[in-house]
């Protein structure tokens, strides 16, 4: 049998409202689960979880919209969160930060094209002893160097297999 | 190797067996004895909250232990949540107990799900050693605990917006009263309390309240764990009595030669040089535990800038004194850096800031001009007519 994405996402939320309850105390785990498995939580899906929960998807969207790990805005496979607050920011966060802009190519905010990386500010996320810090996914990193960027990158990278297109390294002439 | 020593020096469920045992009007005498006070920051008297709590008659009561710590510079929470969690979950069992509460809510900042692992494997641990479930411990007391994960948003410390996000809904604090202990989580009674209370509490039980109150000041009993980080040469988690002075815990941390410190993190009081001589506890500064150490290289307003930066990212924009002036505020460290702000601007800001503090809705708001308020009482004279930036005097 073919089954579409939207039947396939449809399913998987009826699932999670079963084990979770069909109200509203069940919305924020739902949102949770469903943003950690797809990288966004579009309108369709919001659509689905409030005929499950039995609200409408204007509280769905609310709700989502408000809370910084959520949002409607489709985000990459790993999510690095660096932290913009005053301890991280007096170990040197800024030179953290142009580092991973100058080697993913994007700014703070964005998503890689390929849907591999999204680079994001975090607040004080509590390692202001070992800063600077920042999470990639739910994992820490702490005292993080520019030169460490690139090697963390490279772990993540290894994830998704080596790809014809992707020269690992530049050798320069 | 644990970095807190008297969590460390106690004997799991001694304080679980002997809350059982106890009728509950005694096991809240005995929490109210101790003078325990809200060690997220607040400084409410524990004792007090768990009476409310369990004096309101309902179908079902709650206890949530809020693990959202978000202010910036406190991080002693993780590490209790880390290497002593199975005091917290003792911690929680007790309040269930005194209140007359069945089911326990940690709520987790999403910060931290990489913690979320051990504290499910620490919960299931308990479950078959009798400590969780029906029956604990053999005796007529069921109480059981899960795991709530947050979704980053600072505001969901404060306890009624913490109590939305349970409920499904944005985190935007409510109006109090009615306050949680009588109607909180899905209306019913709710003691909110932080994760260093919860294990203090067992402590208590345990050691007994004179043990608890044989440091500390009258008004501000007990031993409180510090968050360090900043210009020290030792940053990390410390336990010192209350009453301490700036002066003595700067000493412990390495901090010596420090222009500043920022108290209770972003939204506390910034303390200067000269005023190192006061305590730190509930009647002079009060603290959540967070100490962010500033060194003489250090510009003041880029802190304060930092600091407005977080405010205005992290309000949840439901009330207008927080909304819009913590953009104001921001903008005013703006011009003062570009050397552009006049004194009697400035005395507007302040003004502004004062209102702030009378006008927002909940904690966010009434706190976040203290830093911007200290800052400017104490460093005014460097920051006026700046020409050329920040010297390093």
């Amino acid at each position: 049998m073919l089954m579409t994405e939207r039947d396939r996402v449809a399913g998987e939320i009826k699932n999670l409202a079963d084990r979770l309850g069909h109200n509203r105390t069940a919305l924020m785990p739902i949102l949770q689960e469903v943003k950690a498995k797809y990288h966004r939580v579009d309108s369709y899906a919001m659509q689905v979880i409030a005929d499950e929960l039995g609200i409408h998807p204007v509280e769905v969207y609310s709700t989502s919209s408000f809370y910084a790990f959520l949002g409607d805005r489709p985000q990459g496979k790993f999510v690095i969160r660096l932290c913009r607050t005053i301890s991280c920011d007096m170990e040197g966060k800024n030179r953290v930060a142009r580092q991973l802009e100058n080697d993913l190519g994007i700014a703070f905010g964005e998503t890689t094209r390929d849907g591999k990386f999204t680079l994001e500010w975090a607040n004080c996320m509590g390692m202001c002893d070992q800063g600077p810090a920042m999470l990639v996914n739910d994992k820490v990193f702490t005292k993080v160097t520019p030169e460490r960027v690139h090697a963390i990158l490279e772990d993540c990278r290894k994830v998704f297999g080596q790809h014809a297109t992707e020269r690992k390294e530049v050798h320069l002439a | 190797m644990s970095q807190l020593p008297t969590f460390t020096s106690m004997k799991a469920e001694d304080g679980l067996r002997k809350a059982l045992g106890m009728p509950r009007p005694d096991l809240i005498a005995e929490i109210s004895a101790s003078g325990l006070k809200g060690r997220g920051g607040a400084g409410f008297p524990t004792g007090v909250k768990w009476n409310f709590a369990a004096a309101a008659k309902a179908d079902r009561k709650y206890v949530v232990c809020n693990a959202d710590e978000g202010e910036p510079g406190t991080f002693k929470d993780r590490v209790i949540l880390q290497d002593h969690a199975d005091l917290v979950f003792e911690g929680m069992t007790i309040a269930g107990k005194a209140i007359g509460a069945k089911e326990g809510i940690l709520f987790l900042r999403g910060e931290y799900t990489y913690l979320k692992t051990h504290l499910e494997e620490a919960l299931a641990r308990r479950r078959e050693a009798k400590l969780l479930g029906k029956e604990i411990l053999g005796q007529d007391f069921n109480f059981d605990i899960r795991i709530f994960m947050g979704s980053g948003a600072y505001i969901c410390g404060e306890e009624t917006a913490l109590i939305e996000c349970l409920e499904g809904f944005r985190g935007e604090p409510r109006n109090r009263p009615p306050f949680p202990v009588n109607t909180g989580f899905l209306d019913r009674p709710t003691v909110v309390n932080n994760v260093e209370t919860l294990a203090w509490a067992a402590c208590i039980l345990q050691k007994g309240s004179d043990w608890f109150k044989s440091v500390g000041t009258e008004k501000s009993t007990g031993i409180k764990i510090f968050s360090v980080s900043g210009d020290c040469a030792k940053p990390g988690v410390y336990e010192f009595p209350l009453g301490i002075t700036v002066k003595d815990l700067l000493q412990q941390v390495g901090g010596a030669g420090a222009q500043a410190v920022q108290m209770g993190g972003a939204s506390g009081l910034c303390v200067p040089a000269s005023e190192f001589g006061r305590q730190i506890a509930f009647e002079d500064i009060p603290t959540g535990g967070s100490v962010i150490v500033f060194g003489p290289q250090r510009d003041m307003l880029d802190v304060l800038h930092n600091f407005l930066e977080f405010f205005v990212d992290e309000s949840c924009g439901q009330c207008t004194p927080c909304r819009l002036g913590n953009r104001k505020l921001l903008e005013g460290v703006e011009m003062l850096k570009a050397g552009a702000c006049s004194m009697a601007y400035l005395q507007e800001l302040c003004a502004l800031g004062e209102s702030m503090q009378l006008a927002s809705k909940c904690g966010l708001g009434q706190s976040s001009p203290n830093a911007f308020l200290s800052v400017m009482k104490h460093f005014r004279a460097e920051f006026m007519g700046r020409t050329h930036g920040f010297v390093n005097a």
